[in-house]
């Protein structure tokens, strides 16, 4: 028995030990049932719209009616261009920061920091950003590549800081052995180092597919709200959030189907939240809190 | 040592990407200031907080960001001041009240929450929260409703901080606890909450720049309205959900008066992330 778990099992109590745990349990209650309440209120309504034709037909009626394809085609088009652009950038500054960056100063340290800075930014910002440069600067107007783009600066950080951790967890004795080996850097790089690394740099890979998935507010004036079916990546295409948040602000009406979308986006986000938590844990991943 | 010609490659390449990925920050600042420019010289630095009112639009707008900084930072405050009591609750139970199943399961609770995106947040609130509060005191659509959905969002933030804080105590500190018969209360004042201040802090710092930059959640919940608010049931708009309902059709000085505020809220979000990062490296 550990000491924390001494506390656990009820060791000395008091009277302000009630008092206590009567505050402590009456939180526990209170977020239990907010949360309870939530997800039950998304799964009552949004349960009844929602089948496979819904997930397969046109919108109608600006979602009032129809289904949502064209909506997830749009969504997994946005999340393509940020990952194809996120991840390659991304690994390569996670394999320069963890192998041969020092942190504590110069330009590793600067980078660092800068990643910090930007993981705080706040989405809205990320949405000017994108519409000042993709949209208005590089002439991509509102379309699919700009918001992609924009989606793969604000989940760069979060990829780059898991990716650093599952490099940082291969033992030290690989590097050792590789270079006992003469391996060259490169070799040691893609047949040791990479391979060893894999849960960190999937877990990464999976919570920034559920930062893209989750984002609404960089996304409104960089991808812009067209319902159609994009035919080309310069096309501007709807995300699912920015469905939901359509349908429930700007669409009387549209409270339905509103529910139904927001239960597939949040049915997404669990799946691959709970993936990622498992995939650290499977694998002894040192992952910060935040 | 004889680098392959692969190796000659490689290491110039890793920098040039983490270059790259450091620049993104300076890009992005550099666009907000080059798009807010012109607006601060129109207007000047002052009008933004001077201004009778908030009517950007037309010849002679009016541009005062002062009453919707002051949404933005109340509803951030009544949040923290809802969420903190709850998290710390939650991670105390995680840690000395819940056995190992119920702490996991609490755990997963929570991260589902995190999970959970903005916007449908904002919907949960804007078809539920808003109706209820809306019987209680009209219309609604209020700071209130903005504090109770971003006390919800900032929650596992807050939570998650504190567990991981409580759990880089060290174990001989329960133990030397124990041994001096000291109570559970006792143990948590005099040793938990001390020697977890520096990451409790942090967590606060930054669930605070959440709550700041939340945008979806308060747009769709708090009304819009610009004012200052007089009691929790005034509607209120903030600084992002300013931006997020005005970008689409905002032109010359007004279009660079939305990027002063995103400019305004970047200020705000970097001062707290070096204030964490200072907190994070002082000793506790």
């Amino acid at each position: 028995m550990n000491g924390a778990n001494l506390y656990a099992s009820g060791f000395g109590r008091t009277r302000g030990d009630v008092l206590l745990s009567g505050a402590v349990y009456a939180a526990v209650a209170a977020v239990v049932g907010l949360s309870g309440w939530l997800l039950y209120d998304l799964l009552s309504h949004g349960l009844g719209p929602l089948s496979m034709t819904f997930l397969t037909a046109e919108v109608e009626a600006s979602g009032r009616a129809g289904g949502i394809a064209p909506i997830l085609l749009s969504t997994l088009l946005i999340l393509t261009v940020c990952l194809l652009s996120a991840v390659p950038l991304g690994l390569a500054s996670a394999i320069w920061l963890s192998e041969y960056a020092d942190l504590s100063r110069g330009l590793g340290r600067a980078v660092h920091h800068s990643l910090d800075v930007l993981a705080g930014v706040p989405s809205i910002v990320f949405g000017l950003f994108g519409n000042a440069f993709f949209c208005v600067y590089l002439g991509l107007g509102f379309s699919i590549l700009s918001g992609g783009l924009t989606l793969a600066c604000m989940v760069l950080p979060i990829f780059i800081r898991e990716a650093e951790e599952g490099l940082r967890a291969v033992p030290q004795s690989y590097r050792l052995s590789a270079a006992a080996l003469g391996f060259s850097q490169t070799r040691t790089l893609f047949s040791i180092l990479l391979p060893a690394a894999l849960p960190g740099i999937l877990v990464g890979l999976v919570l920034g597919v559920g930062r893209a998935l989750a984002e609404t507010a960089a996304l409104i004036f960089t991808s812009g709200y067209v319902t159609r079916t994009p035919e080309s990546l310069l096309d501007s295409g709807r995300s699912l959030s920015i469905h939901i948040y359509d349908l429930s602000m700007n669409v009387p009406g549209g409270e339905a189907n509103a529910y139904a979308s927001a239960l597939v986006l949040v049915a997404l986000l669990v799946v691959i939240n709970t993936t990622a938590s498992w995939a650290s844990a499977r694998f002894g991943l040192v992952r910060r809190a935040i | 040592m004889f680098p392959s010609r692969g190796d000659r490659l490689l290491l110039p390449g890793l920098r040039t990407a983490a270059l790259l990925t450091g620049g993104v920050v300076v890009l992005l600042l550099a666009f907000l200031i080059v798009e807010a420019w012109p607006g601060l010289r129109a207007v000047g630095l002052t009008r933004f907080f001077t201004d009778p009112s908030w009517h950007p639009a037309g010849e002679e707008g009016t541009f005062n960001l002062a009453p919707m900084l002051v949404g933005t930072l109340a509803a951030a405050a009544g949040a923290l001041a809802f969420s903190s009591p709850l998290a710390l609750g939650s991670a105390l139970f995680c840690h000395y009240f819940a056995g190992q199943a119920q702490a996991t399961l609490y755990r997963r609770l929570i991260e589902v929450l995190a999970g959970v995106p903005s916007v449908v947040y904002g919907f949960w609130g804007l078809v539920v929260l808003v109706p209820l509060i809306r019987r209680l005191e009209p219309p609604g659509a209020s700071l209130f409703a903005g504090i109770l959905v971003l006390t919800i969002m900032i929650l596992p933030t807050l939570m998650l901080s504190a567990d991981a804080a409580f759990a880089a105590i060290p174990e001989d500190y329960f133990k030397a606890a124990a041994a001096l018969g000291l109570s559970r209360p006792a143990v948590i004042a005099h040793v938990v909450l001390p020697a977890s201040r520096g990451g409790l802090a942090t967590g606060l710092m930054l669930s605070t720049g959440r709550a700041v930059g939340e945008t979806m959640a308060v747009l769709m919940v708090c009304g819009n309205v610009v004012q200052t608010p007089d009691s929790l049931f005034d509607p209120i708009r903030t600084l992002t959900a300013n931006i997020a309902l005005e970008m689409a059709y905002a032109l010359g000085d007004h279009r660079a008066a939305l990027f002063v505020s995103g400019l305004v809220l970047m200020g705000l979000v970097i001062a707290l992330v070096l204030a964490a990062a200072t907190v994070v490296r002082e000793p506790a």
